[in-house]
């Protein structure tokens, strides 16, 4: 039956005897106590993306990211002297947020020689640093020079910007993503610079959202509108294995054959789909990248479709054979409520048919993803009823596993180190 | 009558364009959602037929510096893209299973 190599073990899920096989608890996504402890325990101690270095194009751009859930916003600035540096985005004076546009809790960005504060007009250079004190005089023992913002830890990976919220972080980001994900580095993220960003507030704990995206055991069932518009293809009971499962730490991943639907019969596809020559695994025509890409298919199939890694906690990067990335950000703000980002990318369109490909690629993104926000709110529901207490899962859901199993890993250390709160 | 907003040689699909050349995504996901699906239908079998001689039109022109009717064109081509899931796929206005939820398209390339 199986069409993919497994392990020696026979199943994947075996391979890794740690995660064990038996019935798991979800208590974890139900549970409020479990979400502060959650927000400490790896919300303030993990490497957390917060974008990407195309939108620190030049000397002096910045832009501006609220961590849902977690009451902070960083500025991430490339200073004149081009070093990427992150501060926590409030005032030295009294606390007011420094940077917006709107609102004070909305994301801004763009181009700057100094951040100025609103309320009373301090100044502060992109490296931090306090330039200007209105009415200085009037201040007691004021040392300028030790008024500048916060700063908060931040390095990069493969373009990727990511911030620590720890005052020391235990690893350096490299250190932290391991060799699965480190071996990204090199791949042209940086030549998908044209972007299409969603935002949504889900009714659903994050890990519940997560968990739908690493697993492709409910796609036939859930998105079977995907498989195509004929009666044959829109099968239920298709049966979805995946090719390849990597675990590394805290991180995981996935590799899929995915559906390469540029090979398929018109009878089998879309009108629009064949109209745009896109879909669901992106534009067919793919971008000429050169050759060959680090990191991607590390087991080596013959038919790779679709690479999901998802770095923890809360970064989901899906790198497509047709030469595009996605990337997913999922931020608790809640135990049964979370922010859901997600950020397609492509090397630009230069032409009208180009961009409706990709404007096509992006239309599905959202269609089915509005089918898992949907049915997850109804899993939150669920689970909060307490019908059951444990749940089985298969070996296509080793990742859902091993990554509840690392959440609690990581909450039951924090504890550890902090018996005085854990008892209050 | 009004100042055509289409190239003359759309001037057929000129009905559609007060309603449908939108510039961004919400203001089409919401255009979708508020018109019945006969209408959408409409659109759909009005336009789809002659697509691919729209998008070979805007590609005769950089897409970066496209004249006002064909920046429109491909603005209706969009929409067409946006209504052709309740056609093709869903048979409806809205996703089907999708609940209460909503996800903002927050960001896209311009044009």
């Amino acid at each position: 039956m199986a069409r993919f190599p497994r392990p020696a073990e026979g199943t994947w899920t075996e391979h890794h005897p740690e995660l064990g096989t038996g019935p798991v608890s979800f208590e974890d996504s139900v549970s409020p106590r479990f979400h502060e402890l959650e927000r400490e325990a790896i919300f303030r101690r993990a490497w957390l993306n917060v974008g990407r270095l195309e939108m620190l194009p030049r000397n002096g751009s910045y832009f501006t990211k609220e961590l849902p859930g977690l009451r902070t916003s960083v500025i991430v600035a490339r200073g004149m002297d081009g070093e990427v540096r992150a501060f926590h985005n409030v005032c030295r004076h009294r606390g007011n947020r420094l940077v917006w546009e709107g609102t004070p809790g909305s994301d801004t960005g763009g181009n700057a020689r100094q951040f100025v504060c609103k309320y009373h007009g301090w100044r502060y250079g992109l490296d931090g640093a306090c330039t200007y004190v209105h009415q200085a005089k009037e201040f007691f023992d004021l040392r300028q020079e030790a008024l500048g913002l916060a700063p908060v830890h931040c390095e990069t990976f493969a373009g990727f910007v990511f911030v620590n919220l720890a005052v020391e972080p235990r690893r350096s980001l490299r250190e932290y993503l391991g060799p699965m994900v480190g071996a990204l580095e090199g791949y042209p993220f940086d030549r998908m610079t044209e972007r299409y960003s969603f935002r949504a507030e889900n009714e659903s704990n994050w890990k519940v959202f997560i968990d739908a995206f690493q697993e492709y055991y409910h796609v036939p069932p859930l998105h079977t509108h995907q498989l195509g518009p004929t009666p044959e293809a829109q099968n239920p009971e298709y049966e979805f294995e995946a090719a390849h499962y990597q675990i590394d730490g805290p991180h995981r991943m996935v590799t899929t054959s995915g559906t390469h639907k540029h090979g398929w019969p018109a009878e089998h596809l879309y009108p629009s789909e064949a109209l745009t020559r896109s879909g669901s695994t992106g534009p067919w025509d793919a971008p000429d990248l050169g050759g060959p890409l680090p990191g991607v298919n590390p087991s080596g199939i013959r038919r790779w479709g679709i690479d999901n890694f998802q770095v923890f906690p809360n970064l989901e990067i899906l790198i497509y054979e047709r030469g595009w990335f996605v990337t997913y950000r999922y931020w608790p703000t809640s135990h049964d409520t979370h922010v859901f980002e997600g950020d397609l990318h492509f090397v630009p369109a230069t032409s009208a048919r180009g961009r409706l490909a990709h404007e096509y690629a992006a239309l599905t993104f959202k269609e089915y993803a509005l089918q898992d926000c949907g049915t997850l709110d109804g899993t939150q529901m669920g689970l909060a009823q307490g019908a059951f207490r444990e749940f089985p899962l298969n070996d296509q859901e080793i990742l859902v596993r091993h990554f509840h199993k690392t959440v609690g890993e990581w909450v039951e250390a924090y504890e550890k180190e902090r018996p005085v709160e854990r008892t209050r | 009558m009004s100042e055509p907003l289409l190239p003359p040689a759309f001037a057929d699909l000129e009905p559609w364009a007060a309603t449908w050349c939108l510039a961004t995504e919400p203001e089409r996901w919401s255009r979708r959602l508020a018109t019945p699906m006969a209408e959408l239908q409409a659109f759909y079998d009005a336009f789809f037929p002659r697509a691919e001689e729209a998008i070979a039109w805007c590609d005769r022109f950089p897409l970066d510096d496209m004249p006002a009717d064909a920046q429109r064109l491909l603005q209706l081509l969009h929409s067409l893209l946006m209504v052709s899931y309740a056609v093709e796929v869903w048979k409806q206005p809205e996703v089907v299973n999708g609940g209460s939820a909503r996800i903002d398209r927050i960001l896209e390339p311009r044009p």
